[in-house]
């Protein structure tokens, strides 16, 4: 049936989303901040691995979604280091986070490779909504707590951003953080803590990979998935509700490379993301200039008081 | 407006226009200034007092000594040229630099700012030539930033009222919830004059406040000034132009080298005195060259305008140069002059207007088309413009003739050849480096100058556009430029002298013109700009003072 087709696409974008969506927030936040994060993918291995292995230790999984979060937090320290006080090259700093993290997880993961995990968190069926036709099906059948959450949090941080004075401060750190230091707000420091809340986020999505979605050990168990959040990030123009109807759509295209693979090559469809991602900034620079949309002003420029733009 | 309106406000929004005076103390006036007597109930314990405020660079004086005092409800304009110490004076002001002596005191207590944040803390706002918005927040939001007790939901809700409330009084026209990307340069200003209000100014720095306004914003500037001034604020209004300083001062202050060299009160100040305060007495002797050329122009600049980065920079300029003329193009900085050097080189295309060279229309050409014409460039920032740094002294010589076919060995360069180039052109110029094979960057700026010299005079240009050539070089490098210059205009070519040295101008030129607000504003040949009366009125010019 047609209708089934849509309700469970819609339901598998939904949980392909997640992990995106998660990642994606995190980007946003550390980005409006001015400070762009390349590491993503490597902090989402190491907060996934950190998750599995204490979940297999101890089998708690509020333990291992506080070490997931720690992880990247953790690694984001390192990088917000580096890119805020040191002020060092933040896309260098970001890749090698990546390629070590990434390296690092692998490692550490190695015997646990194809291992289930023992109680993994469970999908369940949302009471009531789950009955509604149509909606029940898509959204609210068999989908896991942190999906939830990561909804949540797409409103949390649009709250926080958009409706804050904590927000406004942080906006206006990363589009002018000359004005911000003038207005008496720490650049250096608004921009750290950004940066460890998208740590932060980054690890509950590689948690939700390897606790939730695909409770057992893989080597490369994100499988550029953090690349893809930096994709989403930009397609959302850096705005957190914008991204969740962003995430749908490449947790869509990454379910349907597999159900259409009779009829698609695989690979075409995994490749949209990027695509849609570069068709996304060829908008932004045509309708640029104006700058009512794109990038904060200060997106990956380190502060330093007293240069001139 | 009763003074009484302000103070009922709560003192976070406004800050307190009127603290209480401790009952005890001494104070001191430069001169004797009784407060404006429009004002009832403002005492005149001034808002601020400098004294003897000091502050040096490495082989520079930029303030010696210097003294003012701003009283509640005065506006004291601080005039003078660039280079004057200005800028030096109000970052010491604002916090941005520490004096090395010297005393600031607020309401006859002496304090020391620290940074920005404590100068607005102490009630010092400062409306800076560089605007500090963030571009893509609206005004609400840009304004919500600074203030401190907003609440933390919606921060931007709580202070509508209050902005609305300022904005009637003083008439700073803003839309609340534009950004800020599409306001004029107007309204950006007053954005930042409503910000630095809200925050609690009670003595507000407008540095060079009309030069990114239109005639009709700058008169609505300085009707907001007034009005604020009625309201016992204090306002430090720096200038280079005379006209605007006659008519919002109380007071005037004019600094020339970093020294206070005049004081004036309202009503007794004369424009012509002000000028020549502003620019000094000659110094030099001006050397006599042979007769002024006669003759048909080789260049032609005719009703040009050019955009600059904040709105028109160029409004219908005329100009036009013989061959073997050295035409000085004098005024303070940011009338104009950089965008005159662009458009005379293909780096700026004129909207309106022509430039043309020997007949050819070089307005629509790209730089590289430009300088095939025979327009040799020395530029304003020889560090950026005129080199590459990190290229050789060798390589930098080649630049401009290095997709000639003399040194074209088929698609390769031939580098045998271009070092020879480059050899007697260090031989030529003096250039004092290591070897051919030394980054330009390494050298000293006189060094720098003469590559840029030895590349561009090279090819027998028709037309040399030189822009501040000797600015901050050594005695020894600037009489080689001015000598190398000066051959050029024997050999025929068509000089244009951008300086602000009027000395180096008098020495070089055969004709002087004013540029003000991207226009001419008056035109004399030497033999007028050497007199007593010529220097006179250069000054006036400069200072906008005479438009013709």
């Amino acid at each position: 049936m047609e209708l089934e087709l849509l309700t469970t696409t819609l339901a598998r974008a939904l949980a392909f989303g997640t992990p995106l969506l998660l990642a994606a927030l995190g980007e946003v936040v550390a980005e409006r901040a001015g400070v762009v994060n390349l590491g993503m993918e490597g902090m989402m291995m190491l907060g996934a691995v950190a998750g599995f292995m204490v979940a297999a230790a101890t089998g708690s999984l509020p333990l291992a979604l506080l070490a997931s979060t720690l992880a990247g937090v953790a690694v984001a320290a390192l990088h917000g280091v580096i890119a805020t006080f040191l002020l060092a090259n933040q896309f260098v700093s970001g890749l090698a986070i990546t390629i070590g993290g990434v390296g690092l997880a692998n490692l550490l993961g190695k015997e646990w490779v194809g291992k289930p995990l023992a109680a993994p968190m469970l999908p369940f069926d949302v009471p009531v909504l789950s009955g509604v036709p149509l909606l029940g099906p898509a959204f609210f059948t068999r989908q896991y707590a942190l999906t939830y959450a990561a909804l949540v949090l797409a409103l949390v941080v649009w709250l926080v951003l958009f409706r804050s004075r904590v927000g406004l401060t942080l906006r206006t750190v990363g589009e002018s953080p000359a004005a911000a230091d003038a207005a008496g707000a720490n650049v250096r420091r608004v921009r750290f803590l950004a940066v460890l809340v998208g740590g932060a986020m980054a690890g509950l999505a590689g948690a939700y990979l390897s606790l939730a979605y695909r409770p057992a050990w893989g080597e490369n168990i994100t499988n550029g998935m953090g690349w893809i959040a930096l994709g989403l990030t930009i397609l959302a123009l850096w705005h957190p509700l914008r991204a969740v109807p962003a995430a749908l759509l490449f947790g869509a295209f990454f379910t349907l490379s597999f159900r259409l693979q009779a009829v698609l090559p695989p690979e075409l469809l995994t490749l949209l993301p990027y695509l849609v991602t570069v068709l996304a900034l060829t908008l932004i620079a045509w309708r640029g200039g104006r700058g009512a949309v794109g990038a904060p002003e200060a997106l990956g420029v380190p502060y330093r008081r007293g240069e001139r733009e | 407006m009763p003074i009484r309106d302000v103070r009922a406000r709560p003192a976070h929004w406004s800050g307190a226009l009127h603290a209480p005076a401790p009952a005890q103390r001494t104070v001191c006036y430069l001169d004797r200034v009784r407060p404006p007597d429009d004002i009832p109930g403002v005492r005149s314990v001034p808002l601020i007092s400098v004294r003897e405020l000091t502050k040096r660079f490495p082989g520079v004086v930029a303030n010696d000594s210097v003294s003012l005092d701003l009283l509640p409800g005065e506006v004291h304009a601080l005039l003078g040229e660039n280079g004057a110490g200005k800028t030096t004076l109000i970052s010491m002001l604002y916090g941005l630099l520490q004096p090395d002596g010297g005393s600031i005191a607020m309401d006859a207590q002496r304090v020391t700012i620290k940074n920005p944040r404590h100068a607005m803390d102490l009630g010092i706002g400062l409306v800076a030539q560089h605007f500090n918005l963030a571009r893509r927040h609206t005004v609400a939001e840009n304004l919500a930033v600074g203030l401190r007790g907003t609440p933390f939901w919606r921060p931007t809700r709580a202070l509508q009222k209050r902005a609305a409330e300022l904005t009637e009084r003083y008439g700073l026209e803003v839309r609340m919830h534009a950004q800020v990307a599409g306001l004029s340069p107007g309204e950006r200003q007053r954005v930042e004059i409503l910000k630095a209000v809200m925050q609690g100014a009670r003595l507000l720095i407008l540095d060079e406040p009309t030069s990114v306004l239109t005639p009709q914003e700058a008169d609505a500037l300085l009707r907001v000034v007034t009005d604020m001034r009625r309201d016992g604020r204090g306002i430090l209004f720096i200038s280079h132009k005379l006209g605007e300083v006659l008519r919002v001062a109380d007071r005037i202050t004019v600094l020339r080298g970093g020294k206070v060299v005049g004081r004036r009160v309202r009503g007794g100040a004369e424009a012509s005195e002000l000028a020549r305060l502003m620019v000094g007495a000659p110094t030099a002797t001006p050397q006599r060259l042979g007769i002024p050329p006669e003759g048909e122009p080789v260049l032609r600049v005719s009703g040009v305008w050019v955009r600059g980065r904040r709105g028109p920079a160029l409004r219908g300029l005329d100009l036009a140069v013989r061959p073997g003329e050295v035409l000085g193009v004098a005024g303070v900085a940011g009338n104009g002059q950089s965008e005159l050097a662009q458009v005379l080189t293909g780096l700026a295309r004129p909207e309106k207007g022509s430039v043309t060279l020997a007949g050819a229309d070089i307005g629509r050409l790209s730089p590289r088309e430009v300088r095939k014409l025979g327009v040799a460039y020395i530029p304003e920032d020889r560090r950026a413009e005129g080199v590459a740094g990190t290229l050789s002294v060798a390589e930098n010589l080649v630049l401009r003739q290095v997709r000639d076919k003399e040194f074209a060995r088929g698609p390769v360069i031939d580098w045998r050849k271009a070092e020879a180039f480059a050899a007697a052109a260090v031989l030529r110029f003096d250039i004092r480096t290591p070897s051919l094979a030394t980054a330009a960057r390494t050298l000293s700026g006189g060094n720098v100058q003469k590559i840029v010299l030895a590349r561009e005079l090279s090819g027998r240009p028709t037309l040399v556009v030189a822009s501040h050539p000797t600015y901050g070089l050594d005695v020894g490098s600037a009489a080689l430029t001015h000598e190398r210059l000066l051959a050029q205009r024997e050999r025929g070519a068509a000089v244009v002298l951008i300086s602000e040295d009027l000395d180096e101008l008098r020495a070089l030129s055969d004709t002087i013109v004013v540029l003000f607000a991207g226009r001419v504003a008056g035109t004399l040949p030497i033999s007028e700009a050497i007199t007593e009366t010529g220097w006179e009125r250069l000054g006036l010019l400069m200072g906008g003072g005479a438009a013709a």
